[in-house]
């Protein structure tokens, strides 16, 4: 014995599991329902942030509809529990089929992933970045059309199925696999089209392979993370998956550090508490009264909070918190 | 000697302008074969077409007897070819030792799913594959440096690096663009017992580009002297 350790990266999930349990309402009660619903939030979008990273900051290409693989993910997924839900109502545990039913809707989000990437991914420049932009409009505008899953009304009814420790499992284990993958020949592969596309395809990476396959298995995550989401909120609306939600993820990358996953998990857990900070902040906000008309300042100015976040990372510190350094939480020693 | 590489009457047109003029000349096997010429004489075009980053206008070229015509780079690469460029293209933000493992990859067995899941079989590889690039590092003189940042070598090291990662490829035939371009002399001259050396150890064919004369006149076994596309002697 003593020779055997527990992984720190385990460890350090533990850790963290094991506070957010004591502090739960279930528990002690020291974080309200509230509070933990943010965590949930924070949780999903760590998923979302690392999985973009894996397109935008590991294999270096450009994606602007990460959100659009969550949407496919959410109806997917919401709509195999509600039928689930409604023909086995009585069933005692239902959360064995709520995960399948989640990574069905991430397996039909990488689906669609291979579907855009391969065309898109065979050209040089930014195709992709336009392919995206596209499509999360396109997939907004599609559900906004088909009537089985709500249309513009959202998908409703869902079941409350993502608690947090099933949240906590799905985050930790693309935090795991998404490591491994990085450190890993695939992964190097994929870093070096990042640092030279020429250079890499010269030592014999086929490249179109590995940026679909980086491709795919970004948007594989982002479907989970998008059924994780409709499942905690009890409903998937199309404007939950627009541009907007799209450019967060991609702040919270860019804010992190391109090619960090611990960044992109630190940005995620802060811009998530951040935007619900900005949201009771600026509600609170009085109103005024200018020329005797009377203003209020609306949430909607926590965009431009961003925005002007986003521009002062730009100026003052472009590689993002982290840069490209990994906390050593995240790597797996190699002896030198 | 038999015929390593084999060029056919390649020709390559950018628009109107001919780059390189109906080239026929082979490499044998084993050898260290140069060609020189003045700037824009199409020396590194017809590394370019060799290695598939262009498909030539007309003619063939032949690796080990097989057509390798307009394939794709990194086909081109795992068949046995590999290069070096003449303005250096190293993956600078990763370590040294990630560089050359980078051109081991495409002979890694494990699938995508045994290296997510670090299966014992995934873990022997990469065990291998490090001792590998490690032997690489060494040979370079590389190993203080083998878990440094590339971009932070100093030039004389990222050419070594440069053509320790297109040994990586295990290839048949080595392709060196300008290897001794903005080499002090000293550099230069441990280049040449390192070319000699990897001929020997490595059992490969080198073709190199080069405009010092000194390094070629030494070390080449065969020179081809091209201008404005077209063989001189």
């Amino acid at each position: 014995m003593g020779n055997f350790k527990l992984p720190r990266l385990l460890l350090a999930g533990l850790i963290f599991f094991i506070i957010v349990m004591i502090l739960s309402p279930d528990m002690t009660g020291a974080l309200n329902g509230y509070f933990m619903v943010i965590i949930e939030r924070s949780l999903i979008f760590v998923i979302l942030a690392i999985s973009l990273n894996l397109i935008n900051g590991i294999t270096g290409q450009f994606s602007l509809g990460h959100m659009g693989f969550a949407a496919v993910g959410a109806y997917v997924s919401g709509t195999f529990t509600s039928i689930w839900f409604k023909l086995n109502p009585h069933t005692l545990s239902h959360y064995p089929v709520f995960m399948i039913c989640i990574v069905i809707g991430g397996l039909g989000a990488a689906v669609v992933g291979f579907l855009i990437g391969f065309p898109s991914l065979r050209l040089k420049g930014d195709y992709l970045a336009i392919v995206t932009l596209g499509f999360g409009e396109i997939i907004r505008t599609i559900l906004n059309n088909i009537d089985y899953v709500g249309g513009p009304r959202g998908l409703l009814g869902i079941p409350m199925f993502s608690k947090f420790p099933i949240i906590m499992l799905f985050a930790f284990l693309t935090v795991v696999i998404l490591r491994n993958l990085v450190q890993s020949s695939h992964g190097r592969a994929m870093l070096s089209i990042r640092e030279n596309e020429l250079a890499s395809e010269l030592c014999g990476v086929d490249t179109v392979r590995y940026k679909v396959m980086g491709f795919v298995i970004g948007a594989f995550f982002a479907g989970i993370a998008g059924g994780l989401l409709a499942h905690l909120l009890t409903l998937a609306h199309p404007t939950q998956y627009g541009f907007l939600p799209s450019a967060l993820v991609l702040i919270m990358v860019y804010a992190g550090g391109m090619g960090s996953l611990t960044g992109s998990v630190l940005a995620a857990f802060t811009l998530t508490f951040l935007t619900e900070g900005l949201r009771v902040g600026i509600d609170a906000l009085p109103e005024f009264t200018i020329a005797s008309q009377t203003y209020k300042i609306g949430t909607e100015w926590t965009m431009v909070i961003y925005a002007i976040l986003l521009i002062l990372i730009m100026l003052f510190k472009t590689e993002g918190i982290m840069g490209m350094r990994e906390s050593r939480i995240l790597i797996i020693e190699e002896k030198k | 000697m038999s015929a390593l590489l084999s060029i056919q009457g390649m020709s390559h047109y950018f628009g109107g302008l001919k780059a390189v003029s109906n080239f026929t000349f082979d490499v044998p096997e084993g050898v260290i074969y140069g060609l020189i010429g003045p700037n824009g004489s199409g020396k590194t075009t017809t590394f370019n077409l060799i290695t598939g980053i262009y498909t030539p206008t007309e003619g063939k070229v032949l690796f080990e007897g097989r057509d390798i015509t307009g394939q794709k780079p990194f086909r081109i690469v795992q068949g046995g070819v590999a290069r070096t460029f003449q303005n250096l293209r190293i993956f600078g933000n990763l370590s040294v030792i990630d560089n050359i493992r980078v051109a081991r990859h495409f002979t890694v067995k494990s699938g995508l799913f045994t290296s997510l899941l670090r299966l014992p079989s995934f873990k022997q590889e990469e065990e291998v594959v490090r001792e590998e690039a490690m032997q690489l590092i060494k040979m370079m003189h590389l190993e203080d440096r083998a878990f440094d940042q590339a971009k932070n070598l100093p030039y004389g090291a990222l050419r070594r690096l440069e053509i320790a990662r297109a040994l990586a490829t295990k290839p048949k035939l080595v392709l060196l663009d300008e290897p001794a371009a903005g080499m002090n002399p000293k550099e230069t001259d441990d280049l040449m017992g390192l070319i000699r050396q990897v001929r020997d150890d490595f059992k490969v064919t080198v073709f190199l580009i080069e405009h010092h004369m000194k390094l070629v006149m030494n070390v080449c076994e065969r020179v081809k002297v091209i201008d404005f596309g077209e063989t001189i002697a």
